[in-house]
């Protein structure tokens, strides 16, 4: 087991740049999140970990050996494959016991361990069929078999719910939480499922046309995200933005939109053009004493909340409430935000403005 | 009773798929059928007119095709005493005494040296730079292929005699090692084709998980990738040996004495000693076993579909 460090990692494929200068560190036993949207360079990141890909600069650390120019075998990693990759022409004990002859185990050692992780992944009785003929979670597992019978420093694994059915994902998401838990193992995780990375991760790095946008907890990025592509990216639904021109002072603990005072969390970084106040859809509070008013312009029953779109002076705003309250399209409402909660963006680049509510993420992250 | 399926042809569509697939089955084999029966004819029902279906078989042909023969005096016949043994029965029957064996054992086994040698290397070769085409950043990578590819876009016989000078030139004429190298090099461009398409077929995800569990690249490639191409392989290897084990031309150019191959070998059968026509088809008949053994030892490969599932896609 080890701690993993990367450091202004950078790939370039041709003219093309995936990643552009990372840098993070993923803690001993940590279950990491890699998430972004499609082509952000996430699964890159991870090819290079994992030596598939040779990084055109920077530096990758595993338990404190630099790795970067050296070859995936090298590594002493597994990795999990999105599709799988089970070898076709074995069966599954074979599968499973592969990486083990290549390292030359006796024969019979080879057989305990085998017997070991399939017991512990519960596929004892498919140990002799082939692969052809598994199920979609089966295979899951028989490939999770494959990576942790060598019992290596880290997983690396790419998606590897991808490809199951959305029953089956959840059901898995369960397993793998469980199976890490009990092995502590390192573990990096790529996906693009926000829902998935906040619910099995320790920690998340978010990713956007291959740089890092923010890192740190699920509940941190997501209470204080640092940039609005991370806002908009996780929770669903995404984060308001109510944007504006305007400005904000230093030490200030309000901000004017549209003649009325917001109050906020105390500024400790000013800004002045085009802004954005970010708030949540659940900290948005209907309130028939509030200033600024919104009009209903549709509602979506989720069972024990609702999401009601309003329309305002500074765009479209979803709120979360509860299911009970009846609430009619084309009525006025007051909305109240929840002062503790808010964000203010630069909404030129993006940024979030430095607070000292998110102070304490940001100088962590 | 009524339910009827859209995918299930009906019983009258079976049928005329059946007879059309029987019809045509008998107009490709007639000709072949034909041979094999002409081998087990005498010369006289061989030629006779018209033609006959029904006939007393005889190994005739296949003695004749083995052997060379020399037509006896009575007073060499009585010398020579009662024939010995079926095959003298034969040939006395003509007034003839074995002189010795033929030369087909010897071009046969040129054929199966050549024919089974250059598929061999075309091949290894072949899978190897299949191999590299697809899995490597080769510069020029297209035009490469299709370079290679252009080399089939001619008839081969049309750079004989360039090819009959170079042999020349090179002590190459009538030499085992020059016809495989001819045949492996014209087979060539079929196989780096073929395989690369099977090749690309394979998930690469395979190799990186081998590369991840310890194997070196080479054992990636041999121990993963290989066993998944074996079909591709198999039928590419069929299709090489079909080529070289049937080429006439440029083995009728290229080689006489040492290395000379079958094919140019069965015809020269009719100019000695009438035209024995029965020779000629048993010779056709041998002939035709190696590759009809080869196909149907390789049958399974073709028809196995190993990577069936293995990978979602």
């Amino acid at each position: 087991m080890a701690q993993i460090k990367i450091k202004n990692l950078r790939k370039d494929f041709g003219t093309f740049n995936a990643v552009k200068s990372s840098t993070f560190t993923i803690e001993d036993g940590e279950f990491f999140m890699l998430l972004g949207p499609s082509g952000c360079g996430k699964t890159t990141t991870l090819r290079m970990m994992a030596g598939l890909e040779l990084p055109t600069s920077g530096e990758i650390y595993i338990d404190g050996e630099e790795v970067g120019q050296k070859p995936a075998s090298k590594r002493d990693i597994a990795f999990v494959f999105q599709l799988f990759a089970l070898y076709p022409h074995m069966n599954v004990g074979k599968n499973i016991s592969y990486p083990l002859l290549s390292q030359g185990m006796p024969k019979d050692q080879v057989k305990k361990r085998v017997a070991e992780v399939a017991e512990i992944l519960g596929i004892s009785d498919i140990l002799k069929r082939p692969i052809g003929g598994l199920s979609g979670g089966d295979r899951q597992r028989v490939a999770l078999g494959r990576a942790i019978v060598r019992e290596p420093k880290a997983f690396f694994m790419d998606e590897p719910l991808g490809a199951l059915d959305a029953e089956f994902r959840e059901h898995m998401s369960e397993e793998l939480r469980a199976l890490h838990n009990r092995m502590g193992a390192t573990t990096v995780y790529v996906t693009h499922d926000q829902l998935e990375a906040m619910q099995m991760g320790d920690k998340i790095v978010v990713m956007n046309h291959g740089s890092v946008e923010q890192f740190g907890k699920p509940q941190e990025i997501y209470d204080w995200p640092a940039t609005m592509f991370v806002a908009n990216f996780l929770g669903s639904p995404s984060m308001n933005f109510l944007r504006f021109e305007g400005m904000l002072g230093t030490n200030k603990s309000s901000i004017e939109m549209n003649g009325i005072d917001f109050k906020i969390p105390t500024a400790l970084e000013g800004a002045k053009g085009k802004l954005a106040i970010g708030i949540r859809p659940e900290h948005i509070k209907f309130s028939d004493k509030a200033q600024y008013r919104g009009k209903v312009l549709a509602t979506e029953y989720l069972g024990t909340t609702q999401i009601v779109t309003l329309t305002t002076p500074n765009g479209d705003v979803k709120v979360r409430t509860d299911a009970t309250g009846k609430i009619k399209t084309g009525e006025k409402i007051g909305l109240n935000f929840d002062p503790r909660t808010v964000t203010i963006f630069n909404a030129e680049n993006g940024k979030a403005l430095l607070s000292n509510a998110n102070q304490g993420v940001f100088n962590r992250g | 009773m009524s339910s009827y399926s859209i995918t299930e042809p009906s019983k009258r569509q079976k049928w005329a798929a059946g007879s059309f697939v029987i019809f045509y089955a008998v107009v490709t084999l007639m000709p072949l059928l034909w041979i094999i029966a002409t081998g087990f004819k005498s010369p006289s029902d061989a030629i006779a007119y018209p033609p006959k279906v029904v006939f007393q078989p005889t190994l005739e042909g296949y003695v004749n095709l083995f052997t060379t023969r020399t037509r006896a005096t009575p007073e060499m016949l009585v010398q020579a005493g009662e024939p010995k043994t079926w095959y003298d029965r034969i040939v006395r029957q003509y007034d003839m005494v074995i002189a010795g064996p033929s030369r087909y054992g010897e071009r046969f086994l040129n054929s199966v040296i050549i024919g089974f040698g250059s598929t061999f290397f075309a091949i290894v070769l072949g899978t190897a730079a299949a191999y590299a085409f697809s899995r490597f950043r080769v510069p020029l990578k297209d035009d490469l292929l299709f370079f290679i590819l252009s080399t089939r876009m001619m008839p081969p016989i049309a750079v004989a005699i360039p090819i009959f000078l170079m042999f020349r030139q090179l002590g190459l004429n009538d030499t085992h090692a020059g016809m495989i190298l001819l045949y492996t090099a014209i087979n060539l461009s079929l196989s780096v084709w073929l395989i690369h398409g099977f090749i690309n077929e394979i998930p690469i995800e395979y190799e990186e998980a081998a590369l991840i569990d310890g194997y070196t690249r080479f054992q990636a490639f041999y121990k993963v990738v290989l066993p998944q191409a074996t079909t591709g392989i198999a039928s590419t290897a069929i299709f090489c040996l079909i080529f070289a084990w049937n080429e006439y031309a440029l083995a009728a150019l290229l080689t006489s004495g040492t290395a000379q191959t079958a094919p140019p070998f069965i015809p020269t059968i009719i100019g000695t000693g009438g035209q024995d026509w029965p020779a000629v088809a048993a010779g056709a008949t041998i002939f035709l076993l190696p590759v009809m053994i080869f196909t149907i030892l390789l049958r399974k490969h073709l028809l196995r579909g190993i990577t069936f599932g293995a990978v979602r896609k």
